[in-house]
């Protein structure tokens, strides 16, 4: 008796704010836009029971996401998401392998230093780390001034507001996603495998391609879903820094919300944007239960 | 056999300058005296006093401040509770998605949740400030607890409990004056975690909240959407501070608990 109220507490609560306003959105995206408040025409009665449920049924109608095919800017949004999310996830792994293979080679001691370092970034604010890259990426920011100084360039390169600003913010917030869970693989890396190979012949390049690397492997996969999941819904960087020609979905989103007052469409493209992320989730949690069940 | 290079330490180097620079740059910039953000004028302290005049960034500030307080005690108990169904509330009907509730708030768009619960909260008719963020904040912070905490559930002898139960407590005894105890970090670490990532909210509270209720995180969008300002760096330089006196503050707190932890484990050892 006990235990089921202990149970039910956390449960109740999580069905109640998480997973029915799940239900309302998919309801809600399969309503009709009206100019009222709230915007939109409810096609489902809960109040009307059973009949009122087969009455819904009857008159579902998917013209918001039919819509959503029709016009290109959805299409264009939720690719150029994806093409985002998938270039800076190769590029903040590419950033962040050599630094976590670094802090796994760094004398023991220095390691949970290292660790607190890659950290504490995480613990201030996003916003202000996505902030703090205007004042450096402008046309007359550091960045520019600097590479004016040094003869690198001769006049100043337009960087924020397109997708390089983009890119640069989502490594520099999320390298730490990246980096921890490699560092985790390397660290347990046994250097007499290393070692070994060395004692066989290999150089120390070959050895680092064909002993570290594959042995990085479950931490290097469970850096970029941790990066890319959630870098294709990103709303605060492409906001801030991303130009008017850089879509991404979570803006769209926003826009149609809170600027176009749309909340079926809003809530077609969540329940679009949450269908590109199962596979990518579900692969995920697959990957991190294998990852359990070979360590214990 | 560790190898240190000077790849390594290049590497090392130039991956903590990437983190450093653009937080330095911004807390230097904060003192300076021109309102031109990218040309030194001379050291200043002008942009903090006029933050602290500015009646609308200290309301949010306190908005904020009570947001976080409240969200982040409501998800520690809950997160807590949720840890100990997840770890030993054994098999029980709707387990699975007692799980997937628990795990896929992580990995949510943030733009989804705050959007769904905000349609929740005008379906049911709830006024909509800083009673809303709080439950939003709640929801979403309370899996972030339950994770911290269930990998220390996790990972401690569990035999030490059943001892408590042969001694004669009651499941709530148990609770109380062995696995809470030793649970505490973990606890403390996901209540930490859990103020930070409501203090720190943008998109989910810009959603859940109504007219009355604006938080730092609003305010700091909306003037920064028109460029970059003195005075948001040196709110920001003031946001970094605390945090990074708080987080030194609490590991330099967990390494002293671990060490006296281990000495009294050594002296029971002793005594037997």
């Amino acid at each position: 008796m006990r235990r089921a109220v202990v149970i039910l507490i956390p449960y109740l609560w999580l069905v109640a704010l998480f997973l029915v306003p799940f239900g309302i959105v998919l309801k809600i995206s399969l309503s009709d836009i009206a100019t009222a408040i709230p915007p939109y025409t409810p096609n489902f009665d809960f109040s009307a029971g059973w009949a009122g449920f087969k009455e819904f049924l009857s008159q579902l109608d998917f013209e918001n996401f039919i819509w959503l095919t029709e016009d290109d800017l959805y299409w264009k949004a939720y690719l150029s998401s994806l093409k985002i999310a998938i270039i800076s996830t190769i590029l903040t792994l590419l950033a962040g392998f050599p630094i976590a293979y670094a802090m796994a080679q760094a004398p023991k001691e220095w390691q949970p230093t290292l660790m607190m370092l890659i950290i504490l970034p995480f613990w201030t604010s996003f916003l202000i780390r996505v902030y703090a890259w205007m004042g450096i990426l402008s046309t007359e920011g550091f960045l520019n001034q600097f590479l004016l100084w040094i003869g690198l360039i001769d006049s100043p390169l337009q960087i924020l507001n397109t997708d390089w600003a983009v890119y640069i913010a989502i490594i520099y917030t999320y390298i730490p996603f990246m980096i921890l869970p490699i560092y985790a693989t390397l660290e347990k890396l046994d250097p007499s495998y290393l070692e070994a190979a060395e004692d066989l012949g290999c150089s120390r390049t070959q050895a680092f391609w064909s002993v570290t690397v594959p042995l990085s492997k479950p931490g290097v996969i469970a850096g970029c879903f941790l990066v890319f999941i959630p870098a294709v819904g990103e709303f605060v960087i492409p906001s801030l820094l991303g130009g008017s020609k850089t879509l991404m979905i979570g803006k769209v989103l926003w826009d149609e919300f809170f600027a176009n007052r749309d909340w079926p469409v809003a809530s077609a493209v969540a329940i679009i944007l949450l269908l590109i992320l199962v596979i990518p989730i579900v692969l995920f949690q697959k990957q991190q239960e294998r990852q359990q069940e070979a360590d214990s | 056999m560790k190898r240190f290079t000077l790849f390594n330490a290049t590497s090392l180097t130039l991956g903590f300058a990437f983190l450093y620079v653009p937080i330095l740059i911004l807390v230097i910039y904060s003192f300076n005296a021109s309102r031109l953000v990218t040309v030194w004028a001379g050291f200043s302290t002008k942009w903090y006093g006029e933050l602290l005049q500015n009646q609308q960034f200290l309301d949010a500030a306190w908005v904020t401040l009570k947001v976080g307080l409240i969200s982040s005690s409501i998800a520690t108990v809950l997160g807590t509770i949720a840890a100990l169904v997840l770890v030993r509330g054994g098999k029980f009907r709707g387990r699975t998605l007692f799980s997937g509730m628990i795990y896929a708030p992580l990995v949510m768009p943030e733009v989804i949740t705050g959007l769904s619960l905000l349609l929740l909260f005008i379906a049911a008719g709830v006024d909509r400030g800083v009673f809303t963020i709080v439950l939003a904040h709640a929801t979403f912070s309370m899996c972030y607890v339950s994770v911290v905490v269930s990998s220390r559930l996790i990972s401690f002898d569990q035999s030490i409990e059943e001892a408590a139960y042969d001694l004669g407590c009651t499941p709530f005894d148990a609770f109380k004056s062995v696995t809470l105890p030793i649970i505490a970090p973990a606890v403390i670490s996901g209540w930490l975690l859990a103020f930070t990532l409501s203090l720190d909210d943008l998109v989910i509270a810009s959603f859940t909240t109504g007219p009355a209720a604006t938080t730092l995180p609003i305010k700091i969008y909306s003037a920064v959407r028109l460029g970059v300002s003195p005075e948001i760096n040196a709110l920001s330089t003031l946001l970094i501070g605390i945090v990074t006196i708080g987080v030194i503050t609490a590991s330099i707190a967990t390494k002293r608990a671990a060490v006296h932890r281990k000495r009294q484990e050594e002296l029971a050892s002793q005594n037997n």
